[in-house]
């Protein structure tokens, strides 16, 4: 009986989803948000990088529960030295008796927050220059986007390397530099965007009700811009997640005794040839979450883009 | 009449002449913004550097006055806009400053080790392009079929790898375990100095020379790097490729073709690859660019004596003369090879003029 109540009550709110005729703006968005979630969910890999993002995520948040040795001090160094995969450390341990799994579980927080931060500060600065460089036009645009073009120009690790060098290894100085480089492409999206809707007659009503350029750009353009922009960016945390990587490999991100995964690679390359899973095990983490965020940004792409091809 | 069309048409010609002259002027225009732009990011960089440079010349126990004369030789003292005019003159002579770390003018080092880079870079776009054409191509004919799943398998893994971890990987199995390729470097040690230097290239020096042993060994050195980053731009180009013939497929002309009665091989390769070929150039410029940086990374792992690895090393060497000039002739190949593929883009693509 129970059972038969939820299940009807769960078809009329998949009635009250699908529905034709919303009678409130919550409803459509609802709607075509569960749409999209439909479609969504019925392709496989972009399911598995949803999967993969999200266990990312609960990895982070639970690190301390999941995996209890410590993940900066290790065990005796007589004995715990360079053990290989087996029952007492899953993944093996280090140079250091350390437990490589731990390190890499409490490693998904760094790789988590680069990703953050990195979102956080290269996505309002990519947004608010296309989208006033679109809406202004004239030689507002003109300089914003040869400036855009400049940064564009230059190769992203070679510029993010400059930058660390001059402001001093260190993961918060690579998040700083990583986030220099990023900003360029989603300003271009945002332009493109903003172009195709700031002459829409919805736009010329707000204008003719008086609203400042400010609040037409932050109210009315932005929310439009965003799930291009988003799609993007998800597009991008994989190479976000590699080039801070990349840096951690060349010793220019976060320093040791860190469990940051490129860096973690770096101190597995000298023992490599006898000692195969230091290197391979962190390599294999950053692996699967770019995969992740790769097959979630298609999929996004194939759901929330009708333009981009299937 | 005849003198009426001759005056329309020589009218078009002018009006012709006129907007090609406007468009090379613009482009030119846009090309000394962009440069500029790249020289007052590297100038800025070079301003934040926590390290003084007067104390990094003088020691720390230096004398006032002789700190002061210094930083006044060094021309740290003249308003920034001054100090960076200075700057622009110097990389205009070619001036970069000397390298602490080998005490030679940067600009030598650079064209030392800039051929390495280039050979490196070089042949993994070929390879790239090599295979990475006929897969974009296979799989947007067989759409939805293996092997488009295959080229969707390979993208995704040149997306998500981190180069340096498949190249630990690949000197582990294929040079350590199989001993089918040589370890890191350019030669073994035994032929370092067998030859003389033409090109800087080893491969082009020792066939040049005639010195096959030194060419094999250069062959089995270059091998795995060269593969790691064919794969990386064979990942981009196929998807590229894959991507583009299909806006070719599904385009009118193909379907004129195949009532016409052509054949599949003819319509795929000649008609829509021709068509494809334009914007595919780009990408496999880009690709090259790409190569270029990503070339850091890989010489790190493999040894490889060229530029990418000069910039890094002198970066941990607080060598800043070094990281920033490397960076800036980096940032100048970006753009020419960027710039180049616009001239070709516009050469062939007949809508572009």
């Amino acid at each position: 009986m129970g059972n038969l109540a939820t299940s009807s009550r769960r078809g009329r709110l998949r009635k009250w989803l699908t529905t034709n005729e919303p009678i409130s703006r919550g409803q459509a968005r609802l709607g075509s948000a569960y749409r999209s979630w439909l479609a969504f969910s019925r392709n496989p890999l972009a399911m598995l990088g949803l999967i993969i993002v999200l266990a990312l995520i609960i990895i982070a948040i639970f690190a301390d529960q999941i995996a209890t040795p410590s993940p900066v001090v290790g065990g005796d160094l007589r004995t715990e030295r360079l053990q290989p995969p087996g029952e007492n450390h899953w993944l093996g341990t280090d140079n250091q008796a350390r437990d490589i799994f731990s390190r890499l579980v409490h490693g998904s927080r760094l790789t988590l927050m680069v990703v953050m931060l990195v979102t956080v500060i290269a996505m309002p600065i990519g947004l608010l220059i296309g989208t006033v460089a679109g809406y202004m036009g004239g030689w507002v645009d003109a300089v914003l986007m040869r400036i855009t073009d400049i940064f564009l120009a230059f190769p992203r690790l070679i510029l993010a390397l400059a930058f660390v060098a001059a402001l001093g290894p260190g993961i918060v100085n690579a998040v700083i530099a990583i986030a220099i480089t990023s900003w360029p492409p989603y300003a271009r999206i945002a332009r493109a965007e903003t172009l195709t809707i700031r002459n829409s007659d919805f736009v010329l009503a707000v204008r003719l009700q008086g609203a400042s350029p400010f609040r037409i750009i932050t109210r009315h353009i932005v929310p439009l811009c965003i799930p291009s922009v988003i799609i993007r960016v998800t597009l991008d945390m994989a190479g976000i997640i590699l080039t801070a990587a990349g840096l951690g490999f060349l010793g220019l991100g976060a320093q040791p005794p860190t469990p940051e995964w490129g860096a973690m690679i770096a101190a597995g390359r000298q023992f490599i040839i006898d000692y195969w899973w230091v290197a391979t095990m962190p390599g294999i983490a950053i692996f699967v979450v770019s995969l992740g965020f790769n097959l979630l940004g298609d999929g996004l792409r194939d759901v929330l883009d009708p333009k981009a091809e299937k | 009449m005849t003198d009426a069309t001759n005056d329309i048409a020589s009218g078009e010609r002018s009006r012709a002449l006129l907007s090609f002259t406007l468009a090379t002027g613009r482009f030119l225009l846009m090309l000394a913004v962009t440069i500029f732009g790249l020289l007052a990011v590297t100038f800025f960089i070079g301003r934040i550097v926590p390290v003084d440079p007067v104390l990094a010349v003088v020691g720390d126990r230096a004398p006032a006055h002789v700190y002061a004369r210094v930083r006044e030789e060094m021309g740290l003292d003249l308003p920034l806009w001054h100090q960076f005019a200075i700057y622009i003159g110097n990389v205009f002579r070619a001036d970069f400053g000397n390298s602490i770390l080998t005490s030679r003018p940067v600009v030598e080092d650079v064209i030392r080790y800039f051929p390495a880079t280039m050979e490196l870079a070089t042949l993994g776009t070929f390879l790239g392009t090599l295979f990475g054409v006929p897969l974009g191509v296979a799989a947007a004919v067989k759409r939805g079929k293996f092997i488009d799943h295959v080229v969707r398998v390979i993208g995704l893994v040149g997306y998500s790898a981190p180069i340096f971890w498949l190249g630990l990987l690949g000197l582990l199995v294929f040079y350590s375990k199989l001993g089918w390729v040589a370890g890191p470097g350019r030669l073994d040690v035994t032929y370092e100095y067998m030859l003389t230097p033409v090109t800087g290239m080893v491969l082009v020096d020792s066939a040049l020379a005639g010195d096959w042993a030194v060419f094999r060994n250069a062959v089995s050195h270059i091998a795995l790097p060269s593969a790691l980053l064919g794969y990386y731009s064979l990942a981009y180009i196929s998807r590229m490729t894959r991507s583009f013939m299909l806006n070719e497929l599904s385009q009118e002309y193909i379907t004129t073709a195949r009532v016409k009665g052509l054949s599949e091989t003819r319509i795929i390769w000649f008609h829509a690859l021709r068509n494809a070929a334009v914007p595919l150039i780009t990408v496999i410029a880009l690709s090259y660019a790409h190569l270029l940086e990503g070339s850091v990374l890989t010489e790190t792992v493999f040894a490889w004596p060229g530029l990418g690895r000069y910039i890094t090393n002198s970066l941990q060497n607080a060598d800043m003369n070094a990281v920033l000039g490397g960076t800036l002739v980096i940032g100048l190949v970006f753009v020419a090879v960027n710039t180049f593929s616009d001239l070709l883009y516009r050469l062939f693509d007949p809508r572009t003029r």
